[in-house]
């Protein structure tokens, strides 16, 4: 019998690691990256999840014309750099952090409203390793809360 | 007690056999969606679409109710308490289904007279969203430390809006954390039903009113946004009954003709990057009426 509680509770804690995991997401993303969307004023909405290295994760979006946005989408230290690319409903390439020093953060304004997708990726290390690193990785989004800062020419 | 070790046996056998299959059904099932929408999309950028084929979690995200707000006031818009929901109204919202939608529709309000100045009413609105939230169980999501914060902040508008967009990530992340992620989907209709309400009202009672009907039709990406995050659920009753009353405001939306030129992206000095591409609307005024007096019969039924 107490071998079958002995199974219960390990089944039981194995079952609450992946919460474990989300709940470090949620003060990761609050306590690091939104500090990252500064001076812009995040939405509000909340999206961050527990990924390893060579694995990806997409987000879709609509922003609006006129309005001036960040990105920041930030991996916990352990891991790789975080590739992400920006793309339009064509899927043409609008912007490469890998081709800007893997920055966190990217700012843009639209012409036009559009759907765009954020296509992310855990880079895999350089380092030879058993070990697969995992962490999390959060992306928010901010506006700027004043009329245009941007030069538009 | 041979038979009863196993039975034991047998019991934990098909415990363990049933939560694996639980849990790889789920991921496949998430993985094949992901791979449907792949295999429609990527027909460019081959380099990312090899990685894309491992892609583990898709994220479909909204505008939230401050943003609409920001947007709205950028559009010219009039503030008018008349377009709000009443907070007295809180008491007929007794359901989970009810008190989600119209925690979303509060949170668009209280976005709405923060980013208008009017400090009264913000107070009375993030009660409202205060008491939703605790009966839906999102705990801790508004505290009372926000309202002192509120109260010494009150008529400075960044600050509002810092404080809401926290209580807002606060009860997103609860429920999306705590698998409720439909109700936090159903969360997000109500703030945007309750946007384009408002949107209309204004564009309704507004003379000069090409920029805000701009407003309204750059709604239909949301819209596709969020029919997309809501068929990941619509194995739930609720959010099927959702789904289908914005199937409706979708085909009024498919009546707007848009045209597009190509995206181009120029980045200025300082690193930021400006999208080119210019896109224009063209209707008929029977359908942007019709699409209007839908809008409205659905945050009315919603609020009712």
């Amino acid at each position: 019998m107490k071998k079958i509680i002995r199974i219960f509770v390990f089944i039981g804690l194995v079952s609450l690691i992946p919460m474990a995991g989300q709940a470090q997401c949620k003060t990761f993303a609050k306590k690091v990256c939104k500090l990252e969307l500064l001076p812009y004023v995040h939405d509000g909405i909340y999206n961050a999840t527990v990924l390893s290295e060579g694995e990806t994760a997409e987000l879709y979006k609509t922003f609006y014309s006129g309005q001036e946005y960040r990105i920041a989408i930030c991996g916990a230290e352990e891991l790789p750099p975080i590739h992400y690319q920006v793309l339009d409903a064509e899927k043409n390439v609008l912007y490469d952090n890998a081709k800007n020093n893997y920055s966190d953060t990217w700012d843009f304004k639209l012409e036009s409203s559009q759907q765009l997708l954020i296509s992310i990726q855990v880079e895999t290390s350089d380092e030879l390793s058993d070990e697969i690193l995992s962490g999390c990785v959060s992306v928010l989004v901010g506006f700027m809360n004043q009329e245009n800062t941007f030069d538009q020419n | 007690m041979k038979v009863k070790s196993f039975f034991t046996k047998l019991f934990l056998f098909g415990f363990l056999f049933g939560t694996t299959l639980t849990y790889f059904g789920c991921q496949s099932k998430s993985k094949n969606n992901v791979d449907n929408e792949i295999n429609q999309d990527m027909e460019k950028n081959d380099d990312f679409s090899n990685e894309l084929n491992k892609t583990k979690q898709v994220f479909y995200s909204l505008p939230s109710p401050i943003e609409t707000a920001l947007l709205l006031k950028r559009a010219g818009a009039k503030f008018n308490e008349d377009y709000l929901n009443p907070v007295d109204n809180i008491s007929k919202y007794t359901t989970q289904k009810s008190m989600a939608l119209n925690l979303g529709v509060y949170s668009a309000d209280l976005s709405f007279v923060s980013m208008f100045d009017q400090s009264q009413l913000s107070v009375k609105y993030l009660s409202a969203t205060k008491k939703l939230a605790d009966e839906l169980g999102i705990l801790n999501a508004v505290d009372q430390s926000i309202f002192k914060r509120m109260d010494s902040n009150i008529d400075n508008t960044d600050s509002l809006m810092e404080i809401i967009s926290e209580t807002f990530m606060n009860s997103d992340s609860f429920l999306k954390e705590n698998d409720r992620t439909e109700t936090a989907g159903i969360l997000l209709v109500g703030g945007w039903i309750e946007g384009l309400y408002i949107a209309t009202q204004i564009a309704k009672s507004t003379e000069s009113n090409s920029e805000i009907i701009d407003r309204v039709i750059d709604q239909r990406l949301s819209l596709a946004t969020l029919m997309s995050l809501l068929q990941e659920y619509q194995s739930n009753s609720d959010v099927k009954d959702i789904l289908n009353q914005l199937k409706g405001i979708k085909v009024l939306y498919d009546k707007i003709n848009i045209s597009s030129s190509k995206t181009e992206a120029v980045t200025d000095s300082t690193g930021k990057t400006f999208i080119k591409s210019a896109s224009k609307s063209s209707y008929k005024k029977e359908d942007i009426n019709a699409l209007f007096d839908k809008a409205i019969a659905l945050r009315d039924s919603i609020v009712s």
